[in-house]
C-alpha cells in the first residue's frame, strides 16, 4: 500500500518527568532495600551504628515496599512515604556522627545524600501530587441533562422489552453453516 | 500513519508506525473517522493485562470508512462506512453460529498460547493482549480488519458518527449486561460503577423494562449523568451500599447485580480494596474484586450476577460458599457485539436512545496521550473520550 499519510514526524507520549524520576526512585528504593537486608552489618560498621543491624534490616524491608508502591500505576504514595523514610534515616544516621574520623566522614557524606534524595522525593511527590489531582466539589460538572433518550426516562421504560423476552437472547441457537 | 502506541505502563505515545497492509483475503483496511478511549484501555494504560509488548497500537472502539478490500471480501466496498466491533469473528466457527462470538474460534492468531493460558482459546480483539491476538488497534489513522466480510457494522446514511461509534463496545457491552440479568418489570438491577459501560447498562435495564435501577460510584459527576439515565444514585463516599440497597428492596436485595467496574476496583475506599492493593504491589493477587464481593453479599437469594467489568487473572477472598448457597447465577464475558449490534441500530436509527450523550471530551488523535492521563485520572469531569484522527 502506498503511504497513507504525511506526518510530521512529531512525537507525544503520556509519560511524565515526574513518572520517570518515581521509577528511577522506586528502583533505587528496592537497590536499598536489598543492600540493607542483605549486608546489614557492613552497612553497620562503615556508618558507625554497630548494634543496629536490625533497625538496619527492617528499614531495607521498608525501602523494598516503598520501591514496589513506586513502580505501581499510583506511585506518589510511595514516594511521600519515602520521603518520610528519608526523615528517619537521617535521624537515624545522625547517631553515626558520634563516631571517629573516616566513619564519621562516611556518616556525613550519607547523610548529604540522603539529605538530597529527600529534596527529590519531596519534589516529584509534589509533581505527582498535582498531575494526578482532581478537584473534589468545585468545578465539576454536572450531566443531569444528559439522558440520551428522546422522552424522559420514565417514558422509555420497557420500551425495549420485547428483545428480553425472546428466549435465544442469553443463549441463541445455533445457525446453520 | 501516526496511532497511540502502548511503549509500557502510563507510557502511550502519539507516533509513526507502519501503515498497515491487506494480509488476507477477507480484509479491509478503513481510513477511521472516530476512536474512543475505553476504560478497559486503562487497563493496558496501567499494564494490569498481561502480553502486551512496546510497539502495540492500541484502541478498540472506532469506525470509519473502507478504502481497500481483500479479494474475497464481498461483503465490503470502498468507501462504505462502518463500525468495527471489538471482537474480531469468523462467522462460520461453531462459536460464531452459535452467537458466541466473543470466544470466535479461528480469529485468535495467537491461539497455541491462550488455548494454554486460557484452557481454550477466545476470539481476536483490536488493541489489546497479544493473548487475543495482538491485532494493531483502531486508535490510529488507518486499521487493517482482518475478517472484515464479517467484523462490521455497515452504518446507514443520516446517523452520525458519535451517534454509531459505541456500536462497537460499550453500547453493546452495557446492553449484554442488562440482557444477561433477565429483567423482569419487577427487578432491581444494581449497577457498580458509573463510567461509559456503567451509563449503557443504566438505559439499557431501564429499556428492558427494570422497576428500578441504581447506579454506585462515588463521583458526583458520573452520578448526575446516571441519574439522568434514571438511575437511583448511591455514593459510596456517602452511605453505605449495602445498607441503602437493603433500603431500596423491602430487606431482600437486588434480584439483578451488574459489575461495570472490573479489575481495577477504588484501592482505598473499603478495607478489602486496600488488602487487594498491598497483595497486588507485592504481586501475590492480579485484581482486586471488592464489587464482585459486594455484589454476592447483597444480592437477592436466587438472583442474577451480570459482569461486564474486566478481570486478568487471579482473585482472592471470593466467597464463594456465599455465592453456591445463594444460589446466585453468574453470567460474564467480552462482549458478542455482533450478536447485539443490529437490534441496537434500530434502536438507534428510530431515536429511542442516542449513545453520544455519554461523550464529554473530545480531541485529535495527537490529543491522545494527554486523554489518557485526563481519562485516568477522571480531571475535567472526563467520562468518554472521542478522538478523531
Amino acid at each position: 500500500m502506498n503511504q497513507l499519510h504525511h506526518d510530521d514526524g512529531g512525537t507525544r507520549g503520556s509519560l511524565t518527568s515526574a513518572d520517570r524520576i518515581a521509577r528511577s526512585l522506586g528502583w533505587l528504593s528496592i537497590g536499598l532495600g536489598v543492600a540493607e537486608l542483605a549486608a546489614p552489618r557492613l552497612l553497620a560498621r562503615s556508618l558507625g551504628l554497630e548494634g543496629k543491624e536490625r533497625l538496619i534490616r527492617a528499614y531495607g524491608a521498608r525501602e523494598m515496599v516503598s520501591g514496589v508502591g513506586a513502580l505501581s500505576a499510583n506511585p506518589a504514595p510511595a514516594i511521600w512515604s519515602r520521603a518520610g523514610g528519608d526523615a528517619l534515616d537521617l535521624a537515624t544516621l545522625a547517631r553515626g556522627l558520634k563516631a571517629d574520623g573516616g566513619r564519621r566522614r562516611n556518616v556525613g557524606i550519607a547523610m548529604a545524600a540522603v539529605a538530597g534524595i529527600a529534596a527529590i522525593d519531596i519534589a516529584c511527590a509534589s509533581m505527582l501530587t498535582a498531575q494526578n489531582r482532581r478537584p473534589k466539589t468545585g468545578g465539576l460538572r454536572d450531566y443531569s441533562g444528559r439522558s440520551g433518550f428522546p422522552q424522559p426516562p420514565e417514558a422509555m421504560r420497557g420500551k425495549a422489552a420485547r428483545v428480553a423476552a425472546q428466549p435465544s437472547a442469553v443463549m441463541p441457537q445455533m445457525q446453520p453453516a | 500513519m501516526k496511532a497511540l502506541v502502548w511503549h509500557g505502563k502510563k507510557d502511550i505515545r502519539y507516533e509513526t508506525v507502519p501503515d498497515p497492509e491487506i494480509e488476507e483475503p477477507r480484509d479491509a483496511i478503513i481510513k477511521v473517522t472516530a476512536c474512543a478511549i475505553c476504560g478497559s484501555d486503562l487497563h493496558l494504560f496501567h499494564n494490569m493485562i498481561p502480553g502486551m509488548e512496546p510497539g502495540d497500537v492500541v484502541g478498540h472502539e472506532f469506525m470509519g470508512e473502507v478504502i481497500e478490500v481483500g479479494p474475497e471480501n464481498k461483503a465490503l466496498r470502498k468507501g462504505d462506512r462502518i463500525v468495527v466491533p471489538f471482537t474480531i469473528i469468523c462467522g462460520e466457527c461453531d462459536q460464531c453460529r452459535r452467537g458466541n462470538f466473543s470466544v470466535c474460534e479461528r480469529s485468535n492468531r495467537n491461539k497455541d498460547v491462550a488455548d494454554k493460558i486460557f484452557g481454550h482459546r477466545t476470539a481476536g480483539l483490536f488493541g489489546y493482549t497479544h493473548l487475543t491476538g495482538g491485532y494493531q488497534g483502531g486508535q490510529a489513522e488507518y486499521v487493517r480488519i482482518p475478517f472484515a466480510d464479517k467484523t462490521h457494522v455497515k452504518i446507514p446514511d443520516g446517523l452520525s458518527d458519535e451517534q454509531v461509534l459505541f456500536l462497537g463496545d460499550i453500547f453493546p457491552t452495557g446492553w449484554q449486561a442488562a440482557i444477561q440479568c433477565d429483567i423482569e418489570p419487577t427487578d432491581t438491577v444494581a449497577i457498580w460503577g458509573a463510567g461509559p459501560v456503567g451509563q449503557m447498562a443504566i438505559r439499557s435495564a431501564i429499556l428492558l423494562g427494570a422497576k428500578q435501577v441504581v447506579a454506585i460510584d462515588n463521583l458526583p459527576e458520573r452520578l448526575s449523568m446516571a441519574a439522568a439515565g434514571g438511575a437511583i444514585t448511591i455514593n459510596f463516599d456517602d452511605e453505605s451500599v449495602i445498607e441503602r440497597l437493603n433500603e431500596l428492596t423491602d430487606g431482600k436485595g437486588p434480584e439483578k447485580c451488574i459489575d461495570a467496574v472490573g479489575m481495577e476496583a477504588h484501592a482505598t475506599a473499603t478495607l478489602d480494596s486496600v488488602y487487594d492493593r498491598v497483595k497486588q504491589a507485592a504481586m501475590l493477587e492480579t485484581d482486586r474484586p471488592h464489587v464482585l464481593r459486594e455484589m454476592i453479599y447483597v444480592c437477592r437469594p436466587a438472583g442474577i450476577l451480570s459482569i461486564p467489568g474486566v478481570y486478568a487473572g487471579l482473585i482472592d477472598k471470593l466467597p464463594f460458599g456465599m455465592l453456591m448457597n445463594k444460589g446466585l447465577t453468574v453470567r460474564t464475558g467480552q462482549t458478542h457485539v455482533n450478536r447485539w449490534t443490529s437490534e441496537l441500530l434500530s434502536l438507534i436509527a428510530d431515536g429511542q436512545i442516542d449513545p453520544s450523550f455519554v461523550i464529554t471530551h473530545r480531541g485529535d488523535l495527537a490529543d491522545g496521550p494527554d486523554m489518557y492521563r485526563m481519562f485516568e485520572n477522571k480531571q475535567d469531569s472526563c467520562i468518554k473520550v472521542v478522538l478523531r484522527p
